[in-house]
């Protein structure tokens, strides 16, 4: 198998410089710019270059709020890049609508997406009407609590194995002059937060009555005034952190000045690159150790249509390789998020990652918020939960009744 | 331009050469500036989402909008703000002036040094006063680190008192300018009223108050020209500084404009926001020229 693949790639760096007879540049624009997520996106190029074409990193710093608008007002504006990346989800549906996403489905069907990637609820927001306008490369969970392992040793407990457990904690971690749980300034962190918190302490049932279906009864409930009661509590411990990215709350509970928080998996990059080990230095718990689940959120990177031709073979090439299996091992392992292929060997992975690839193996998985609701009711929500986090002056009734208005007019 | 145009004879092939020159600028204006506003006026009582789409939904928006608590804090903010700045602005500004004006040494280079903010960008100085203001690394920490313990001052990270942390460095960054513009008005007032002053024994005070200020007042309209478009465009300060937060305490309607636009991919919400910021400029502007205008053409 060795020697064979190997001659294969031999063969492959004979013939391709011939076969495609130029290298054409594509440019690929993201927001992954973190030390982790930078990493990861290296992989991308390194095996995209190794088929003859160019990897032009368009990166954008910023995160994806500031970099969704420049990608679409260059896709709509006329300059269109090679590829780029999106949440899974409908953040771009409107461009595939109005012709503006090359169809990829020949690569598609000759690859068989189809058949391998899992779960398929992944690849749904791709495909319309039969068509593939993009590829997803990865499944991102929001059901993530990071725990520093020193500063429970500090305090003399056991880490956590659940949040009821981390709650009983808190009043020995704040005597500890520690932050209790780590809440960057962003509005999409503090809002992550809280539905992290919605499907572990109020369960899937209610989290999809409220998102997939827009019960704005279930919203304005009372087993929804539980939850908001819970946040409401949580904002206490977290108003100490006085940082704006996510990565820098990730930063304190790394270099112990807090001893959690809750955030997507995206943040165990963070930790490998500080030379971190998933079970001795730190601790995650999926699903809050409560609900132990998977939301399917992710990247997928789209395609926008070129005038040369040239660029629109590369962009196949390309699509091809980011779903290669070694292409996904490579990738996955440095961004920490789970694969999009079930069938690959991912026993370099840590514990954390194989506590997630379990979960998913398990089936037990839910949309992400981005891909039931649009971005304009993510927005507002963002926009409710942001201010009820860091105004303890809003009560939790106050906050829920504004977040149920939205979702009865949510589309 | 207003004293070429009061000449008797007003025909229309006088300056021919300086009224072709200036077509490509009225042109602009017309299509991009006039044709643009009209454009995003019809579209904000339309449901157009990421796409631009001719779907009209009445006032839809516009209930939406006000009814909106983001819009109603950043509302709220930018008259905080723009009063503040305002008054501030304009009393440091002329405050800095006379001082300079009383031929003190190292002028030059206190010049040099109150001037010097302007010119960084916004950005630059949203970034700078965010970490003046880092509770761990800026000025809290050097008070405390010189004993006073209890010593507290993060404005960035209360929402109560944030849109002054704003405020602050939006003076630092604006109040040289004016200064310098008042200081060239100071500095083209006759010596002679001075001194006709200084002979009737009015004090300094006064004269400043009654003849000085009254003659400065063209220099008064630019600075409020400069000053309230500032006010009205404030959007990258805020980015840079705070991004909206704490809690979206220091949001601004600028801001909501291109939230929604781009980051919700709602462009007719957008659209009915930065309407209700033209109305809302239109409203000052109107009176205003239509006094200026005509106490000019009385005169």
């Amino acid at each position: 198998m060795n020697i064979r693949s190997l001659a294969a790639a031999l063969a492959a760096s004979v013939v391709l410089p011939l076969g495609a007879a130029q290298a054409t540049d594509l440019e690929v624009t993201h927001w992954w710019t973190s030390g982790g997520e930078s990493a990861a996106v290296a992989e991308f190029a390194k095996a995209f270059n190794a088929t003859g074409n160019k990897w032009v990193d368009g990166a954008i710093a910023g995160g994806g709020d500031t970099a969704r608008p420049v990608m679409i007002s260059r896709i709509t504006g006329g300059d269109p890049m090679g590829a780029t990346q999106f949440n899974t989800g409908r953040q771009a549906d409107e461009l595939i609508e109005a012709g503006l996403m090359q169809d990829i489905t020949d690569v598609a069907k000759a690859e068989g997406w189809d058949k391998i990637i899992n779960p398929p609820a992944l690849f749904a927001p791709c495909v319309k009407d039969g068509k593939w306008y993009c590829v997803p490369v990865n499944i991102h969970s929001w059901q993530w609590m990071w725990l520093n392992n020193g500063v429970f040793e500090k305090i003399g407990k056991p880490v956590p194995k659940n949040w009821d457990e981390f709650v009983a904690d808190v009043p020995d971690i704040q005597k500890a002059g520690i932050i209790p749980l780590a809440v960057g300034g962003q509005s999409w962190q503090s809002n992550g937060a809280f539905g992290v918190l919605q499907v572990a302490l109020g369960g899937q049932d209610l989290w999809k009555k409220i998102n997939v279906d827009k019960d704005a009864k279930a919203a304005a409930g009372p087993e929804m005034l539980k939850v908001f009661q819970a946040a409401a509590q949580a904002r206490e411990w977290s108003k100490d952190t006085k940082v704006q990215d996510w990565n820098q709350a990730t930063n304190l509970v790394i270099t112990g000045k807090a001893a959690a928080q809750i955030m997507g998996d995206w943040a165990q990059g963070e930790f490998a690159v500080a030379g971190q080990t998933a079970g001795k230095d730190y601790t995650c718990l999926p699903g809050l150790g409560v609900n132990e689940i998977i939301s399917t959120g992710g990247d997928s990177f789209y395609f926008p249509k070129q005038k040369d031709p040239e660029k629109t073979k590369a962009q196949m090439v390309l699509a091809k390789t980011l779903l290669e299996k070694t292409t996904q091992v490579a990738f996955n392992l440095k961004k920490g998020s789970l694969p999009v292929r079930g069938d690959i060997d991912m026993s370099a992975a840590n514990d954390c990652m194989k506590k997630g690839l379990k979960i998913l193996a398990d089936g037990k998985i839910l949309p992400d918020g981005t891909q039931v609701l649009s971005p304009d009711t993510v927005t507002q929500l963002n926009d409710v939960i942001d201010k009820f986090w860091h105004d303890p002056s809003i009560s939790a009734e106050t906050a829920q009744k504004q977040y149920a208005d939205i979702i009865a007019k949510a589309d | 331009m207003s004293s070429v145009n009061a000449r008797p004879k007003s025909a229309v092939f006088k300056n021919l050469s300086a009224k072709i020159a200036a077509v490509p600028m009225i042109l602009t204006a017309m299509v991009v500036f006039l044709g643009g506003t009209i454009w995003t006026i019809v579209y904000s009582f339309t449901n157009s989402k990421l796409l631009p789409r001719l779907n009209f939904v009445g006032f839809d928006q516009f209930e939406r909008l006000w009814s909106s608590a983001r819009w109603i804090t950043s509302v709220e903010n930018l008259a905080i703000y723009g009063a503040l700045s305002l008054v501030f602005s304009l009393v440091v500004g002329f405050l800095l002036a006379v001082l300079m004006d009383q031929k003190i040494r190292f002028e030059n280079t206190l010049r040099t040094i109150f001037l010097y903010p302007f010119a960084l960008s916004f950005i630059v100085t949203g970034l700078v006063w965010q970490w003046l203001l880092n509770p761990e690394l800026g000025l809290q920490n050097i008070v405390r680190s010189l004993g006073f313990t209890n010593f507290t001052f993060d404005p960035l990270y209360d929402a109560n008192i944030v849109i002054y942390g704003v405020l602050i460095a939006g003076l630092w960054q604006g109040t040289g300018l004016i200064m310098v513009l008042m200081l060239a008005g100071l500095r083209g007032i006759d010596e002679e009223i001075w001194r006709a002053a200084r002979v009737d024994g009015i004090p300094t005070w006064k004269t400043y108050v009654f003849i000085i200020i009254p003659m400065l007042r063209p220099v008064f309209i630019t600075t409020l020209v400069l000053i309230g478009a500032g006010i009205i465009k404030v959007y990258d300060l805020i980015v840079a500084q705070t991004g909206g937060g704490p809690g979206g305490a220091s949001e601004v309607p600028a801001k909501y404009v291109y939230d929604f636009m781009f980051g919700a991919q709602n462009l007719g919400q957008g659209f009915a926001a930065s309407t209700m910021m033209l109305i809302t400029v239109i409203i000052i502007i109107i009176p205003w020229a239509f006094m200026e205008f005509s106490q000019r053409r009385s005169r």
